[in-house]
């Protein structure tokens, strides 16, 4: 039972009628979600900008309040304050409405993370398949937006987005059904109940694949071709200033933290912790993955075009079937008390297969010295 | 046994990245934190010695620009007496042929860089401007008998003696940055 049931249940007693006690609870658990989720896009912007510069051994923004963490506000009310420039070749509907199909998938997506133990707007039973089917649609605002520009550049980013998304998803999703496939369920709340192990030790496959893709799908770095500032200016938001380019920075560290909480839940036993409160190891454990991912921003140069195309399908894609199919024997035949087998048995598995299928690639091809 | 081309070079470059994660960061953050400039430097406002120099005119022939006015007047024992020693900084180039080409050693280039105004009435520097003082000190350049009196140029150093942690400069002190001629 979640904890806006148990909401609903005391307006019930309490004898509202029928309307207020499924509307109260619902407003309030989306008010809620909508300022935690600015509140950490802010903290997150802050602590990007300071983390990257100091891996560039530089000092990063310091000066607006202590350390400046007030930096992000000053830069969104700079924005906020910027003049709406609307091309004139641009389709003026599809340009106005791009940004808004951008960002509200992304806090769709928060409906079904579970923040702690009944701390969860909606527990759906395919919670999983929710989070894939919603976070799609904003690859059609992200086209709406490089159409609508009227933009030879951010039409090349529009066409780029497509063919990274599409091919991304497939490795991601068969990655997630080993999960289901272990747990027995979509529930985001089953998934963490089920890992007294953390999947991450379970599947160290199954995470990297998920990783790399939702990297990928996030259009951060090393992937972020459809932004490729130093090879198409700025992509698909070249054409956009003020409110509307707000929201496309909102959205793109939006769902960096939808994404980095999925990876929580799905991968890190969600807020599973010792000692500290959920909530607690739930935000830890998703700055952990934040952090590792802008440590890859720092460190890993973009890849071409027929690189990024090349590693979804030759090989995240073949991965992620041999990993599927590998967990469904796994399951089938070992008992269910033998777990720390198959953490064994999957981490030899996936330094076998990732040291042959180096074979495959024609940049190179790995070889060893002996 | 020698892994090639298995992504190794990803760790490698990760794990160089971490490195510097603990590295003190090498920003100088100017207005609070400045380095010394080069001893030598041909910085802004030359500095003029009232009691060395002669109004010969050599620095006002050197000049480039035309820039230096130097009126004189005849004094006792038929020296010259300078009224008015006066230049634009403005249209200054500091390319220091006047200090090379004072044969009493009496002007020598500024030591400061932060000559910003608000109007350009203010760069014309006239003969009390132009004085030594205590923040308008005197570059050893093409005058090496200053060199003594200033501060090291402070690049950033890497301590390597402290772990390799800490990155160090000289710090500014007035009594470091010199008192001057």
């Amino acid at each position: 039972m979640t904890l806006l049931d148990q909401f609903q249940l005391i307006l019930k007693t309490a004898g509202w009628p029928e309307w207020a006690v499924y509307l109260t609870p619902a407003i309030v658990g989306i008010l809620i979600i909508i300022i935690f989720v600015l509140t950490v896009v802010i903290v997150f912007i802050w602590w990007e900008r300071r983390l990257i510069s100091r891996f560039q051994i530089r000092l990063g923004p310091n000066r607006c309040g202590p350390e400046g963490i007030l930096q992000p506000i000053a830069t969104a009310v700079k924005i906020l304050l910027k003049e709406d420039i609307v091309p004139e070749k641009a389709d003026k509907l599809i340009h106005f409405i791009a940004p808004i199909i951008v960002f509200v998938p992304i806090l769709l997506i928060f409906a079904v993370v579970p923040f702690g133990e009944g701390a969860i707007l909606v527990d759906l039973n395919v919670g999983i398949i929710y989070v894939i089917a919603i976070s799609s649609i904003s690859v059609i605002g992200i086209f709406m937006a490089a159409w609508g520009s009227g933009n030879k550049y951010s039409y090349i980013s529009g066409m780029r987005s497509i063919a990274q998304m599409v091919s991304y998803e497939i490795p991601v999703v068969l990655s997630i059904v080993g999960i289901a496939l272990v747990t027995g369920s979509f529930s985001m709340i089953k998934i963490v109940e089920a890992q007294s192990i953390p999947f991450i030790l379970l599947q160290p496959l199954g995470f990297l694949i998920f990783f790399l893709g939702s990297l990928a799908e996030m259009n951060r770095s090393p992937f972020d071709l459809l932004e490729a500032d130093s090879e198409i200016v700025a992509g698909y938001h070249i054409e956009y200033s003020g409110m509307k380019f707000a929201m496309f920075y909102l959205g793109e560290y939006g769902v960096a933290l939808a994404y980095s909480g999925i990876i929580t839940t799905l991968f890190l036993s969600g807020w599973q912790g010792p000692l500290l409160p959920p909530i607690l190891w739930f935000i830890i454990k998703v700055m952990l993955v934040f952090s590792l991912i802008i440590w890859m921003r720092a460190t890993l140069p973009r890849l071409r075009v027929d690189q990024l195309m090349s590693f979804a399908w030759k090989f995240l894609l073949p991965m992620a079937v041999i990993n599927l199919v590998v967990v469904a024997v796994e399951v089938l035949v070992l008992p269910a008390g033998l777990q720390w087998v198959m953490v064994i048995l999957n981490f030899g598995l996936a330094a076998v297969l990732i040291l042959l299928w180096s074979k495959l690639f024609t940049l190179g091809g790995g070889r060893v010295e002996v | 046994m020698k892994f090639e081309r298995y992504g190794t070079g990803i760790v490698k470059g990760m794990a160089l990245t971490l490195k510097h994660l603990f590295r003190a960061p090498i920003t100088v953050q100017y207005p609070d934190e400045k380095l010394n400039i080069s001893r030598r430097t041909r910085g802004n406002e030359l500095v003029w010695f009232p009691e060395k120099c002669t109004g010969c005119g050599t620095c006002t022939k050197a000049c480039l620009q035309g820039n230096i006015i130097l009126v004189t007047h005849r004094g006792e024992e038929s020296k010259f007496i300078v009224d008015k020693f006066e230049l634009d900084s403005g249209r200054c180039i500091f390319c220091g042929l006047c200090v090379e080409s004072c044969p009493y050693n009496a002007l020598a280039m500024g030591l400061s860089y932060e000559c910003a105004k608000y109007s350009r009435k203010d760069l014309v520097l006239s003969k009390e401007r132009l004085a030594v003082s205590n923040d308008h000190q005197p570059s050893a350049y093409y005058r090496p008998q200053f060199d003594d009196q200033l501060p090291d140029q402070s690049l950033l150093l890497y301590d390597r003696d402290k772990g390799g942690q800490k990155l160090k400069f000289l710090p500014l002190s007035k009594r470091k940055r010199g008192s001057g001629a």
